[in-house]
């Protein structure tokens, strides 16, 4: 027995030293294959600039892979900074990050927060450190002063546009399966939102208004128990690209056309690369942009930091784009493609 | 599996079937199928149509039930095995399900992430699949079998790293499969108008009939679970039969990994079968199988699978509103559970007995 416990010990031992390397030689791989950027800003000055960088799960979505590899091609050794990257699917994973960072006196901590609750008492660490916080992606509930600047995508904004055009359509008649992302996400309550308040405005018909939970399978069970019942649609208005994709399965199931000139307008969100594509072959409609390039935005607020500037005002919202698939081109799936 | 002995000797037809484990997922089936046709008959139409490839479809809500519960149930049936001999379940089947799509995805897409054909058969992604599947349901069952981990505990590291070894597999990257060829998995297979995925948990259950039939897997996991030192001085191998269920329950993950991202042809990591786990051992508690190991009941397990997509189904046809969905989900689940535990089920038979004898009693006086 003791041998075997002994055994156990050790093999635990190997799991975790193995996730441990897993992960790292992930991280490898992928830095390997992001761009070199351009010319480092801050070697210029001499010193490199410490950022600690706070993320979500890399795994996430499309978007996040694309916004954790916008960010590692930006604050690059090559581009001057010495970066610490760490990831949390929650608060306290996030936090526990956080407070090893400060301890580690990183000139920046790069924060976009899982959780928008639960954050005072660490920055407040940071601040008393000297440490400045910049907020991306996401907002937490807490007092403006603890961060210098905070980089959002308006997730409301986003919607209004989708639905803006949606009236620019001029349909005779609007029914909308409206397929909504996880509940209480700052996106699902944006794009929800705006459907929301223009429908009741405009008199459209929401004739199914459910959750898929982000889920591709979800939404094509969705759209196809409303096919199955009757129900008369001619927009769907799916809150991500997978979920436009399970619904536009279900549509190709039943023999409903989709796209443009076509029965039934489809429209997503995130301008994934493959959904662009969708929408440059004109089978579907629309696709709302959720950029998460925001490294850009980041270095520019630094360089002000660093030549003693204030950030005013404190949010800068992200400029975001809708596609439509009468006036998509090539080159727009090739920039804007995550 | 096994016909219950008749303690009785004899007794009405009535208290066999009521004995009988399968009569809750039947009766949860009934009542919901009850339900559908008083509140909107048309639930139950079944029409052929053509769908955009010009191929013959069935379609229906009933059609949609056998499809999208096809997987859940060919997972029951890997389930109901490592519940029987572990007495415990795997939390890890949905991690392992993005394990298994994201190596069919390798394989057929190669390096490219959009490649224009497939790279290599699909039976050949499929065995690369089952393999990887087989095992990590090894790591898994050598875990809980030799290093005697509480399963759960030890299904949790996978449960933890699966979806982040998944991504790992294809870089990060959501790769799509081209072509009509790959679709077949998950949609139809042209000139035969029912769900291929449904085709596919037959042939598992086909496959699953025999294996319980013609070897003793079945006999020895519940042997196992019953009583492990029982079974040793029987001459059976504990260890070596807990491992099995968990390299069973990994091919049934592999299957469930190739009709899940044939559905979409691509694959999202962090959503695809997320919280299948939790409705497998759903359904095989649904199934009225003791959740701490021992006796099973296969098929009651797969119907409990079934019952539990016709609710989802039932749930969206009805378009309850986003906000609300858990809540009634949770109410139905609460009163099928409730029903089908041990110890209400014991109460029940013994009020129909006394129901029973009580007028057997008036019936001798008169």
């Amino acid at each position: 027995m003791k041998l075997k416990r002994i055994l156990s010990g050790v093999i635990s031992a190997f799991l975790c030293i193995g996730m441990v390397a897993g992960c790292s030689g992930n991280d490898n791989s992928k830095s390997s294959t992001t761009k070199k950027a351009e010319a480092a800003p801050a070697a210029s000055s001499g010193k490199t600039i410490k950022v600690g960088i706070i993320n979500n799960d890399p795994n996430e979505s499309g978007y996040r892979t694309a916004n954790d590899n916008d960010l590692k091609a930006a604050f690059s050794k090559e581009n001057g900074y010495e970066p610490t990257f760490a990831y949390g699917k929650t608060n306290d994973e996030q936090i526990a990050a956080a407070q090893k960072m400060i301890q580690d006196e990183v000139d920046y901590l790069l924060l976009s927060a899982a959780d928008t609750a639960g954050w005072d008492t660490v920055l407040k660490d940071a601040q008393k450190a000297g440490i400045k916080v910049i907020l991306f992606d996401r907002t937490i509930d807490a007092d403006a002063s603890l961060y210098e600047a905070s980089i959002v995508s308006d997730m409301a904004k986003e919607g209004q546009t989708a639905v803006d055009w949606l009236v620019a359509q001029g349909l005779s008649e609007y029914n909308i399966i409206h397929i909504q992302g996880q509940m209480g996400t700052a996106a699902q309550k944006g794009r929800s939102g705006a459907l929301d308040t223009t429908a009741k405005e405009k008199g459209w018909n929401i004739v199914s208004q459910q959750t898929a939970e982000w889920n591709a399978e979800k939404a094509q069970q969705i759209v196809q128990a409303a096919i199955d019942s009757g129900t008369k649609f001619n927009v769907i208005y799916a809150e991500n690209d997978d979920m436009a994709k399970g619904a536009v399965a279900a549509l190709d199931k039943a023999n409903i056309s989709h796209g443009v000139g076509k029965d039934v307008i489809v429209m997503g969100f995130d301008c994934n690369k493959w959904a662009l594509t969708e929408l440059l072959n004109k089978n579907w409609n629309y696709d709302g942009q959720c950029n998460p390039f925001q490294s850009s935005y980041i270095k520019d607020i630094i360089t002000k930091l660093e030549n003693g500037q204030k950030i005013e005002p404190k949010t800068i919202i992200m400029d975001e784009k809708g596609f439509d698939a009468a006036t998509i081109t090539q080159e727009d799936v090739d920039k804007y493609g995550i | 599996m096994s016909k219950l002995p008749d303690v009785n000797g004899g007794g009405s037809v009535l208290s066999r079937v009521m004995r009988n484990q399968i009569l809750i997922p039947l009766a949860a089936l009934f009542l919901l199928a009850i339900f559908n046709l008083i509140a909107d008959p048309s639930f139950f139409a079944i029409t052929l149509k053509e769908n955009n490839m010009g191929n013959p479809v069935l379609s229906g809500q009933l059609i949609s039930i056998i499809d999208n519960g096809s997987e859940l149930a060919i997972l029951a049936i890997g389930m109901t095995l490592v519940t029987a001999s572990s007495k415990g379940q795997d939390i890890s089947v949905g991690a392992a399900v993005a394990i298994s799509g994201s190596v069919i995805l390798r394989v057929l897409c190669g390096t490219d992430n959009s490649p224009e054909t497939l790279q290599a058969p699909i039976i050949v992604a499929f065995l690369v699949a089952a393999v990887a599947s087989m095992l990590f349901g090894a790591f898994n069952g050598v875990l809980v079998a030799y290093f005697r981990i509480q399963p759960m505990v030890a299904t949790l590291i996978l449960f933890t790293a699966g979806r982040s070894i998944a991504a790992w597999i294809n870089n990060n990257q959501l790769p799509i499969a081209p072509g009509e060829e790959f679709k077949v998995f998950g949609g139809f297979i042209p000139g035969i108008p029912i769900p291929t995925p449904f085709l596919i948990a037959i042939l598992c259950f086909i496959v699953t009939w025999a294996m319980l039939k013609f070897t003793n897997i079945g006999l020895y996991s519940q042997s196992v679970g019953i009583n492990e030192k029982t079974a040793r001085l029987n001459g059976l191998n504990p260890e070596l039969i807990k491992l099995a269920t968990y390299v069973i329950l990994g091919l049934c993950v592999a299957v469930t990994g190739l009709i899940k991202v044939s559905r979409i042809s691509t694959i999202n990591y962090s959503v695809i079968a997320k919280d299948i786990e939790m409705d497998t051992i759903l359904a095989v508690a649904l199934g009225g199988n003791s959740l701490s190991g021992g006796k099973f009941n296969m098929a009651a397990s797969i119907l409990g699978a079934y019952v539990i997509q016709f609710l989802t189904t039932t749930l969206y046809k009805f378009k309850v509103p986003s906000t609300a969905l858990p809540a009634y989900k949770a109410v139905v689940v609460i009163v099928l559970v409730v029903l089908s535990a041990p110890v209400v089920r014991e109460k029940l038979s013994r009020l129909m007995k006394k129901i029973r004898s009580s007028k057997n009693t008036a019936e001798n006086h008169a």
